[in-house]
Protein backbone atom coordinates (compact mmCIF):
# COMPACT_ATOMS: atom_id res chain seq x y z
CA UNK A 1 0.00 0.00 0.00
CA UNK A 2 1.40 3.65 -0.93
CA UNK A 3 0.98 6.74 1.60
CA UNK A 4 -1.29 7.90 -1.25
CA UNK A 5 -3.43 4.67 -1.03
CA UNK A 6 -3.26 5.50 2.41
CA UNK A 7 -4.84 9.02 2.52
CA UNK A 8 -6.84 9.28 -0.14
CA UNK A 9 -9.08 6.14 1.04
CA UNK A 10 -12.56 7.29 2.43
CA UNK A 11 -11.18 6.55 6.42
CA UNK A 12 -7.43 7.99 4.86
CA UNK A 13 -8.74 11.11 4.16
CA UNK A 14 -10.62 11.67 7.60
CA UNK A 15 -7.14 10.50 9.22
CA UNK A 16 -5.83 13.55 7.52
CA UNK A 17 -9.31 15.44 8.79
CA UNK A 18 -8.39 14.19 12.48
CA UNK A 19 -4.99 14.75 12.51
CA UNK A 20 -4.82 18.32 11.31
CA UNK A 21 -7.75 18.61 13.67
CA UNK A 22 -6.03 17.80 16.20
CA UNK A 23 -2.69 20.18 15.25
CA UNK A 24 -5.04 23.53 14.92
CA UNK A 25 -6.58 22.42 18.87
CA UNK A 26 -3.10 22.76 19.96
CA UNK A 27 -2.22 25.79 17.77
CA UNK A 28 -5.71 27.08 19.33
CA UNK A 29 -4.20 26.74 22.79
CA UNK A 30 -1.49 28.48 21.81
CA UNK A 31 -2.79 31.27 20.31
CA UNK A 32 -5.30 31.78 23.69
CA UNK A 33 -2.69 31.45 25.96
CA UNK A 34 -0.24 34.17 24.09
CA UNK A 35 -3.10 36.40 23.70
CA UNK A 36 -4.55 36.32 27.25
CA UNK A 37 -1.37 38.34 28.27
CA UNK A 38 -3.51 41.58 27.06
CA UNK A 39 -5.10 41.29 30.55
CA UNK A 40 -1.91 41.45 32.37
CA UNK A 41 -3.23 45.49 32.40
CA UNK A 42 0.86 46.63 31.28
CA UNK A 43 -0.45 48.87 28.84
CA UNK A 44 0.04 46.06 26.33
CA UNK A 45 3.49 45.45 26.73
CA UNK A 46 3.57 41.84 27.87
CA UNK A 47 1.53 41.01 25.16
CA UNK A 48 3.63 42.94 22.58
CA UNK A 49 6.95 41.24 23.69
CA UNK A 50 4.77 38.16 23.35
CA UNK A 51 3.53 39.20 19.65
CA UNK A 52 7.87 40.11 19.08
CA UNK A 53 9.12 36.69 19.81
CA UNK A 54 6.24 34.97 17.97
CA UNK A 55 7.37 36.99 14.84
CA UNK A 56 11.05 37.28 15.18
CA UNK A 57 12.29 33.57 16.91
CA UNK A 58 13.41 30.93 13.93
CA UNK A 59 10.71 28.27 15.43
CA UNK A 60 7.75 29.72 15.89
CA UNK A 61 8.09 31.10 12.28
CA UNK A 62 8.57 27.78 11.21
CA UNK A 63 5.80 26.24 12.96
CA UNK A 64 4.17 29.01 11.57
CA UNK A 65 4.46 27.39 7.85
CA UNK A 66 3.50 23.84 9.30
CA UNK A 67 0.08 26.12 10.59
CA UNK A 68 -0.75 27.55 7.65
CA UNK A 69 -0.11 24.22 5.71
CA UNK A 70 -2.42 22.58 8.57
CA UNK A 71 -4.98 24.97 8.02
CA UNK A 72 -4.75 24.39 3.99
CA UNK A 73 -5.10 20.72 4.30
CA UNK A 74 -8.19 20.68 6.90
CA UNK A 75 -10.42 23.24 4.84
CA UNK A 76 -9.29 21.74 1.48
CA UNK A 77 -10.12 18.27 3.06
CA UNK A 78 -13.05 19.25 4.77
CA UNK A 79 -14.58 20.72 1.69
CA UNK A 80 -13.65 17.99 -0.49
CA UNK A 81 -15.16 15.04 1.78
CA UNK A 82 -18.55 17.15 2.31
CA UNK A 83 -18.87 17.94 -1.76
CA UNK A 84 -18.23 13.94 -2.30
CA UNK A 85 -20.53 12.98 0.62
CA UNK A 86 -22.80 15.22 -0.91
CA UNK A 87 -23.16 13.13 -4.17
CA UNK A 88 -23.80 9.74 -2.07
CA UNK A 89 -27.51 9.68 -2.03
CA UNK A 90 -29.12 11.14 -5.25
CA UNK A 91 -32.78 10.94 -4.03
CA UNK A 92 -33.61 12.37 -0.77
CA UNK A 93 -36.38 11.81 1.95
CA UNK A 94 -38.89 13.48 2.45
CA UNK A 95 -38.48 13.39 6.28
CA UNK A 96 -35.22 13.52 7.36
CA UNK A 97 -33.27 11.86 10.06
CA UNK A 98 -32.24 14.03 12.65
CA UNK A 99 -33.03 12.62 16.23
CA UNK A 100 -29.69 10.19 15.75
CA UNK A 101 -27.63 13.04 15.74
CA UNK A 102 -26.80 16.98 16.81
CA UNK A 103 -27.46 19.79 14.30
CA UNK A 104 -23.74 21.16 14.74
CA UNK A 105 -22.12 17.08 13.88
CA UNK A 106 -24.11 17.66 10.70
CA UNK A 107 -22.98 21.07 9.77
CA UNK A 108 -19.21 21.02 10.06
CA UNK A 109 -18.52 22.25 6.72
CA UNK A 110 -21.23 25.52 7.38
CA UNK A 111 -19.64 26.04 10.93
CA UNK A 112 -16.35 25.47 9.18
CA UNK A 113 -17.15 28.62 6.61
CA UNK A 114 -18.11 30.51 8.96
CA UNK A 115 -14.72 29.89 10.97
CA UNK A 116 -13.19 30.53 7.56
CA UNK A 117 -14.99 34.12 6.22
CA UNK A 118 -13.54 35.05 9.88
CA UNK A 119 -10.25 34.00 9.27
CA UNK A 120 -9.70 35.59 6.26
CA UNK A 121 -11.06 39.24 8.18
CA UNK A 122 -8.61 38.12 11.24
CA UNK A 123 -5.75 37.55 9.25
CA UNK A 124 -6.18 41.34 7.33
CA UNK A 125 -6.89 42.91 10.85
CA UNK A 126 -3.38 41.44 12.24
CA UNK A 127 -1.34 39.15 10.85
CA UNK A 128 -0.50 41.13 7.41
CA UNK A 129 0.61 44.45 8.58
CA UNK A 130 2.44 42.75 11.36
CA UNK A 131 4.23 39.87 9.40
CA UNK A 132 4.35 41.76 5.83
CA UNK A 133 3.56 45.69 6.96
CA UNK A 134 7.51 45.60 8.35
CA UNK A 135 8.54 47.31 11.61
CA UNK A 136 7.04 50.32 12.07
CA UNK A 137 4.18 49.70 9.30
CA UNK A 138 1.29 48.41 11.70
CA UNK A 139 -1.88 50.97 10.66
CA UNK A 140 -1.59 54.04 11.58
CA UNK A 141 0.01 53.03 15.21
CA UNK A 142 3.42 51.81 14.59
CA UNK A 143 5.58 50.60 17.32
CA UNK A 144 6.88 50.65 20.57
CA UNK A 145 10.60 50.70 21.68
CA UNK A 146 11.63 48.65 24.76
CA UNK A 147 14.77 48.79 25.90
CA UNK A 148 16.29 49.59 22.65
CA UNK A 149 13.77 46.99 20.89
CA UNK A 150 11.09 48.13 18.06
CA UNK A 151 8.07 45.74 19.09
CA UNK A 152 4.77 46.31 16.82
CA UNK A 153 2.39 47.76 18.70
CA UNK A 154 -0.05 44.48 18.01
CA UNK A 155 -2.02 45.61 21.56
CA UNK A 156 -2.58 49.46 19.98
CA UNK A 157 -4.19 47.65 16.30
CA UNK A 158 -6.37 45.50 18.69
CA UNK A 159 -7.85 48.42 20.53
CA UNK A 160 -7.95 50.27 17.41
CA UNK A 161 -9.52 47.45 15.52
CA UNK A 162 -12.25 46.65 18.68
CA UNK A 163 -13.85 50.11 18.28
CA UNK A 164 -15.45 49.11 15.59
CA UNK A 165 -18.88 47.17 16.75
CA UNK A 166 -19.38 45.32 13.96
CA UNK A 167 -16.09 44.14 13.76
CA UNK A 168 -16.31 43.18 17.46
CA UNK A 169 -19.96 41.61 16.59
CA UNK A 170 -18.11 39.43 13.98
CA UNK A 171 -15.44 38.16 16.17
CA UNK A 172 -17.96 37.36 18.86
CA UNK A 173 -20.19 35.24 16.34
CA UNK A 174 -17.02 33.45 15.21
CA UNK A 175 -16.27 32.19 18.45
CA UNK A 176 -19.57 30.92 18.89
CA UNK A 177 -19.10 29.26 15.21
CA UNK A 178 -15.73 28.00 16.62
CA UNK A 179 -17.47 26.54 20.18
CA UNK A 180 -20.08 24.21 17.89
CA UNK A 181 -17.22 23.13 15.47
CA UNK A 182 -15.50 22.16 18.16
CA UNK A 183 -17.81 20.99 20.34
CA UNK A 184 -17.90 18.08 17.51
CA UNK A 185 -14.67 18.29 16.32
CA UNK A 186 -12.72 17.63 19.34
CA UNK A 187 -13.92 14.53 20.53
CA UNK A 188 -14.74 13.19 16.47
CA UNK A 189 -11.00 13.69 15.71
CA UNK A 190 -9.83 11.83 18.78
CA UNK A 191 -12.79 8.64 17.06
CA UNK A 192 -10.71 9.03 13.89
CA UNK A 193 -7.61 8.53 14.66
CA UNK A 194 -8.41 5.37 16.32
CA UNK A 195 -9.21 6.11 20.26
CA UNK A 196 -11.77 3.20 21.21
CA UNK A 197 -11.56 2.57 24.63
CA UNK A 198 -14.68 3.95 26.60
CA UNK A 199 -12.99 5.14 29.54
CA UNK A 200 -10.58 7.18 27.75
CA UNK A 201 -13.53 8.18 25.17
CA UNK A 202 -15.54 9.50 28.04
CA UNK A 203 -12.60 11.40 29.22
CA UNK A 204 -11.97 13.11 26.06
CA UNK A 205 -15.50 13.87 25.27
CA UNK A 206 -15.88 15.60 28.50
CA UNK A 207 -12.47 17.48 28.19
CA UNK A 208 -13.50 18.23 24.68
CA UNK A 209 -16.96 20.06 25.55
CA UNK A 210 -15.24 21.76 27.80
CA UNK A 211 -12.45 23.01 25.70
CA UNK A 212 -15.09 24.34 23.24
CA UNK A 213 -16.60 26.35 25.33
CA UNK A 214 -13.43 27.77 27.76
CA UNK A 215 -11.43 28.66 24.67
CA UNK A 216 -13.79 30.39 22.32
CA UNK A 217 -14.79 31.99 25.49
CA UNK A 218 -11.60 33.24 26.45
CA UNK A 219 -10.94 34.65 22.26
CA UNK A 220 -14.53 36.27 22.34
CA UNK A 221 -13.78 38.42 25.52
CA UNK A 222 -10.58 39.78 24.41
CA UNK A 223 -12.69 41.86 21.35
CA UNK A 224 -15.03 42.45 24.39
CA UNK A 225 -12.95 43.68 26.76
CA UNK A 226 -11.76 46.18 24.46
CA UNK A 227 -14.27 47.50 23.15
CA UNK A 228 -15.50 47.69 26.98
CA UNK A 229 -12.23 49.44 28.07
CA UNK A 230 -11.88 46.87 30.76
CA UNK A 231 -8.48 46.35 30.07
CA UNK A 232 -5.78 49.82 30.51
CA UNK B 1 -57.24 -5.60 27.81
CA UNK B 2 -58.47 -3.10 25.12
CA UNK B 3 -58.51 -3.72 21.77
CA UNK B 4 -58.12 -1.08 19.74
CA UNK B 5 -58.39 -0.06 15.61
CA UNK B 6 -56.71 2.07 13.95
CA UNK B 7 -57.81 4.20 10.57
CA UNK B 8 -54.28 5.22 8.73
CA UNK B 9 -53.33 6.92 5.58
CA UNK B 10 -50.44 5.32 4.16
CA UNK B 11 -47.65 7.51 1.81
CA UNK B 12 -45.39 4.89 0.27
CA UNK B 13 -42.92 5.43 -1.98
CA UNK B 14 -44.12 3.56 -5.37
CA UNK B 15 -41.15 3.09 -8.24
CA UNK B 16 -41.13 0.23 -10.65
CA UNK B 17 -37.35 -0.33 -10.98
CA UNK B 18 -34.37 1.13 -10.64
CA UNK B 19 -34.20 2.75 -14.35
CA UNK B 20 -37.45 4.85 -13.94
CA UNK B 21 -38.36 7.52 -10.94
CA UNK B 22 -40.85 6.92 -8.63
CA UNK B 23 -42.62 9.08 -6.07
CA UNK B 24 -45.47 9.39 -3.38
CA UNK B 25 -49.26 7.53 -3.46
CA UNK B 26 -51.47 7.59 -0.70
CA UNK B 27 -53.50 5.15 0.50
CA UNK B 28 -55.96 4.72 3.19
CA UNK B 29 -56.36 1.77 5.18
CA UNK B 30 -58.97 1.43 8.51
CA UNK B 31 -59.65 -1.08 10.61
CA UNK B 32 -55.62 -2.08 11.40
CA UNK B 33 -55.59 -3.88 14.66
CA UNK B 34 -53.31 -2.21 16.59
CA UNK B 35 -51.80 -5.81 17.69
CA UNK B 36 -50.58 -6.48 13.87
CA UNK B 37 -46.93 -5.85 13.08
CA UNK B 38 -45.72 -3.14 10.99
CA UNK B 39 -45.46 -5.72 7.96
CA UNK B 40 -48.47 -7.48 8.62
CA UNK B 41 -50.09 -3.67 8.07
CA UNK B 42 -48.20 -4.13 4.92
CA UNK B 43 -49.85 -7.53 3.50
CA UNK B 44 -53.11 -5.92 4.82
CA UNK B 45 -52.45 -3.32 1.99
CA UNK B 46 -51.30 -5.64 -0.41
CA UNK B 47 -54.27 -7.78 -0.14
CA UNK B 48 -56.25 -5.09 -0.67
CA UNK B 49 -54.50 -3.29 -3.60
CA UNK B 50 -54.59 -7.19 -5.26
CA UNK B 51 -57.87 -7.31 -5.10
CA UNK B 52 -58.47 -4.10 -6.43
CA UNK B 53 -56.51 -5.23 -9.53
CA UNK B 54 -53.54 -3.14 -8.41
CA UNK B 55 -50.20 -3.69 -8.28
CA UNK B 56 -49.23 -4.76 -4.50
CA UNK B 57 -46.01 -2.45 -2.79
CA UNK B 58 -42.82 -4.37 -2.91
CA UNK B 59 -40.75 -4.59 0.66
CA UNK B 60 -37.61 -6.89 1.61
CA UNK B 61 -38.47 -9.44 4.53
CA UNK B 62 -37.71 -12.56 5.58
CA UNK B 63 -37.33 -14.18 9.19
CA UNK B 64 -40.17 -11.77 10.61
CA UNK B 65 -38.17 -12.33 13.95
CA UNK B 66 -35.44 -9.75 14.23
CA UNK B 67 -32.61 -11.60 13.30
CA UNK B 68 -32.20 -12.01 9.24
CA UNK B 69 -31.64 -8.09 8.48
CA UNK B 70 -34.32 -9.08 5.60
CA UNK B 71 -36.47 -5.64 6.43
CA UNK B 72 -35.64 -2.18 6.05
CA UNK B 73 -38.24 0.70 5.61
CA UNK B 74 -37.83 4.05 5.91
CA UNK B 75 -40.28 5.24 8.63
CA UNK B 76 -41.44 8.48 9.29
CA UNK B 77 -38.20 9.99 8.88
CA UNK B 78 -36.08 6.66 10.62
CA UNK B 79 -34.46 3.84 9.75
CA UNK B 80 -37.24 0.51 11.11
CA UNK B 81 -39.47 3.09 12.79
CA UNK B 82 -40.24 5.05 16.14
CA UNK B 83 -39.16 2.50 18.46
CA UNK B 84 -35.48 2.06 19.46
CA UNK B 85 -33.21 -1.03 18.84
CA UNK B 86 -35.71 -2.65 16.55
CA UNK B 87 -36.33 -4.38 13.09
CA UNK B 88 -39.17 -2.81 10.86
CA UNK B 89 -40.40 -6.49 11.19
CA UNK B 90 -40.98 -6.34 15.05
CA UNK B 91 -42.59 -2.90 15.03
CA UNK B 92 -46.07 -3.26 15.90
CA UNK B 93 -49.17 -0.96 15.08
CA UNK B 94 -49.50 -0.03 18.89
CA UNK B 95 -46.85 2.62 17.77
CA UNK B 96 -48.90 4.74 15.96
CA UNK B 97 -52.15 6.45 16.85
CA UNK B 98 -55.14 6.34 15.22
CA UNK B 99 -55.47 8.87 11.81
CA UNK B 100 -51.53 9.08 11.78
CA UNK B 101 -50.59 9.62 8.60
CA UNK B 102 -47.27 7.44 7.88
CA UNK B 103 -44.46 7.67 5.46
CA UNK B 104 -42.55 4.76 3.97
CA UNK B 105 -39.17 5.52 1.97
CA UNK B 106 -37.03 2.82 1.15
CA UNK B 107 -33.51 3.17 2.44
CA UNK B 108 -31.99 6.17 0.05
CA UNK B 109 -28.08 5.22 -0.99
CA UNK B 110 -26.69 5.47 -4.44
CA UNK B 111 -24.94 2.11 -3.16
CA UNK B 112 -28.60 0.78 -2.58
CA UNK B 113 -30.06 0.81 -5.96
CA UNK B 114 -33.90 0.65 -5.50
CA UNK B 115 -34.82 -2.73 -7.18
CA UNK B 116 -38.83 -1.92 -6.81
CA UNK B 117 -40.96 0.37 -4.64
CA UNK B 118 -39.41 -0.07 -1.44
CA UNK B 119 -36.79 -2.71 -2.14
CA UNK B 120 -33.45 -1.89 -2.39
CA UNK B 121 -30.42 -4.06 -3.69
CA UNK B 122 -27.90 -4.30 -0.34
CA UNK B 123 -25.46 -6.76 -2.40
CA UNK B 124 -22.88 -4.11 -1.50
CA UNK B 125 -22.66 -5.49 1.76
CA UNK B 126 -22.19 -9.04 0.32
CA UNK B 127 -19.28 -7.46 -1.42
CA UNK B 128 -17.70 -6.02 1.61
CA UNK B 129 -18.04 -8.85 3.35
CA UNK B 130 -16.27 -11.17 0.30
CA UNK B 131 -13.40 -8.78 0.27
CA UNK B 132 -12.09 -10.23 4.06
CA UNK B 133 -14.64 -10.37 6.62
CA UNK B 134 -14.15 -14.14 6.78
CA UNK B 135 -11.50 -16.33 8.43
CA UNK B 136 -10.00 -18.52 5.31
CA UNK B 137 -8.22 -21.10 7.50
CA UNK B 138 -9.22 -24.54 6.48
CA UNK B 139 -9.97 -26.16 10.10
CA UNK B 140 -10.39 -29.79 9.59
CA UNK B 141 -12.63 -30.58 12.43
CA UNK B 142 -13.56 -28.52 14.81
CA UNK B 143 -10.99 -28.25 17.61
CA UNK B 144 -12.11 -28.16 21.57
CA UNK B 145 -13.66 -24.86 22.14
CA UNK B 146 -11.36 -25.09 25.55
CA UNK B 147 -7.94 -24.99 23.30
CA UNK B 148 -7.68 -21.32 22.46
CA UNK B 149 -8.44 -19.42 25.59
CA UNK B 150 -10.26 -15.68 24.89
CA UNK B 151 -10.65 -13.47 27.34
CA UNK B 152 -14.33 -12.95 28.68
CA UNK B 153 -14.83 -9.77 28.03
CA UNK B 154 -13.19 -9.74 24.54
CA UNK B 155 -15.37 -12.60 23.73
CA UNK B 156 -18.52 -10.46 24.93
CA UNK B 157 -17.12 -7.61 22.79
CA UNK B 158 -16.71 -9.71 19.60
CA UNK B 159 -20.27 -10.98 19.96
CA UNK B 160 -21.55 -7.02 20.04
CA UNK B 161 -19.63 -6.27 17.21
CA UNK B 162 -20.85 -9.98 15.43
CA UNK B 163 -24.75 -8.77 16.21
CA UNK B 164 -24.73 -6.77 13.07
CA UNK B 165 -27.44 -8.24 10.89
CA UNK B 166 -26.26 -6.18 7.78
CA UNK B 167 -29.72 -4.47 7.21
CA UNK B 168 -28.42 -1.41 6.19
CA UNK B 169 -30.30 0.99 8.04
CA UNK B 170 -26.81 2.51 9.22
CA UNK B 171 -26.31 3.54 5.69
CA UNK B 172 -29.89 4.61 5.48
CA UNK B 173 -29.15 7.17 8.88
CA UNK B 174 -26.22 8.58 7.81
CA UNK B 175 -25.93 12.34 6.30
CA UNK B 176 -23.21 10.34 3.89
CA UNK B 177 -24.36 7.18 3.19
CA UNK B 178 -21.20 6.00 4.87
CA UNK B 179 -21.20 2.32 5.61
CA UNK B 180 -18.45 2.47 8.39
CA UNK B 181 -20.82 1.30 11.55
CA UNK B 182 -21.56 -1.93 9.17
CA UNK B 183 -17.94 -2.21 8.09
CA UNK B 184 -16.43 -1.68 11.63
CA UNK B 185 -18.71 -4.19 13.64
CA UNK B 186 -17.64 -6.76 10.75
CA UNK B 187 -13.75 -6.28 11.27
CA UNK B 188 -13.77 -5.63 14.83
CA UNK B 189 -15.67 -9.16 15.50
CA UNK B 190 -12.79 -10.90 14.03
CA UNK B 191 -10.29 -7.87 15.56
CA UNK B 192 -10.98 -8.74 18.61
CA UNK B 193 -10.64 -12.58 18.12
CA UNK B 194 -7.27 -14.74 18.19
CA UNK B 195 -9.04 -16.51 14.99
CA UNK B 196 -9.17 -13.27 12.95
CA UNK B 197 -5.60 -12.54 13.66
CA UNK B 198 -3.47 -13.65 10.87
CA UNK B 199 -5.37 -11.76 8.00
CA UNK B 200 -6.16 -8.56 10.46
CA UNK B 201 -4.34 -6.31 8.59
CA UNK B 202 -5.34 -7.49 5.12
CA UNK B 203 -9.07 -7.68 5.86
CA UNK B 204 -8.99 -4.14 7.15
CA UNK B 205 -7.48 -2.62 3.95
CA UNK B 206 -9.31 -4.49 1.56
CA UNK B 207 -12.84 -4.06 3.17
CA UNK B 208 -12.47 -0.71 3.18
CA UNK B 209 -11.28 -0.78 -0.10
CA UNK B 210 -14.32 -2.45 -1.32
CA UNK B 211 -16.35 0.16 0.71
CA UNK B 212 -14.92 2.92 -1.59
CA UNK B 213 -15.42 0.76 -4.47
CA UNK B 214 -19.05 0.60 -4.01
CA UNK B 215 -19.45 3.90 -3.44
CA UNK B 216 -20.25 4.97 0.17
CA UNK B 217 -19.70 7.74 1.54
CA UNK B 218 -17.43 8.97 4.79
CA UNK B 219 -17.91 9.06 8.31
CA UNK B 220 -18.20 12.24 10.29
CA UNK B 221 -19.11 10.36 13.29
CA UNK B 222 -22.30 12.28 13.70
CA UNK B 223 -23.71 9.03 15.82
CA UNK B 224 -26.94 8.79 13.73
CA UNK B 225 -25.63 5.09 12.43
CA UNK B 226 -25.47 3.80 16.30
CA UNK B 227 -28.73 5.71 16.72
CA UNK B 228 -31.02 3.88 14.37
CA UNK B 229 -29.18 1.08 14.51
CA UNK B 230 -31.58 -2.15 15.61
CA UNK B 231 -28.94 -4.31 17.39
CA UNK B 232 -27.20 -1.08 18.76
CA UNK B 233 -24.10 -1.86 17.09
CA UNK B 234 -21.34 1.13 19.07
CA UNK B 235 -20.00 3.59 17.57
CA UNK B 236 -16.75 2.50 19.44
CA UNK B 237 -16.57 0.04 16.47
CA UNK B 238 -15.85 2.95 14.00
CA UNK B 239 -12.88 3.99 16.07
CA UNK B 240 -11.49 0.84 16.33
CA UNK B 241 -11.56 0.15 12.53
CA UNK B 242 -9.70 3.88 12.31
CA UNK B 243 -7.01 2.34 14.33
CA UNK B 244 -7.27 -0.68 12.32
CA UNK B 245 -6.74 0.86 9.16
CA UNK B 246 -4.12 2.87 10.67
CA UNK B 247 -2.15 0.29 11.79
CA UNK B 248 -2.77 -1.79 8.90
CA UNK B 249 -2.04 1.05 6.30
CA UNK B 250 1.57 1.89 8.06
CA UNK B 251 2.98 -1.33 8.58
CA UNK B 252 2.15 -3.00 5.48
CA UNK B 253 4.53 -3.06 2.62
Amino acid sequence: MTFKQMFTSSVGKKLIMGFTGIFLILFLIVHAGLNATIWANDGGLMFNKAGHFMGSNAVPRILEIGLFLGIFLHIYQGYLLTLENRTKRSVGYAVSYTKGSKWYSRSMAILGTLILLFLIAHIYHFWTPSRLGGIGNIKALGTVNHNGVELHNLYAEMDAVFTNPYIVILYVLACGSLAYHLAHGFQSAFKTIGVHNRRYHALISSIGYGFAILIPLIFALMPISFYFDWIK
Amino acid sequence: MSHKELNLKLKVWRQKNANTSGAFKTYELNGISEEMSFLEMLDVLNEKLITEGGEPVAFDHDCREGICGMCSLYIDGKPHGPWQANTTCQLHMRAFKDGDTITIEPWRANSFPIVKDLTVDRSAFDRIIQAGGYVSVNTGNAVDGNSLPIEKEKADEAFASAMCIGCGACVAACKNSSAMLFLSAKVSHLALLPQGAPERKSRVLNMVAQMDKEGFGSCTNTGACEAACPKEISIANIARLNKEYLGASLTSE
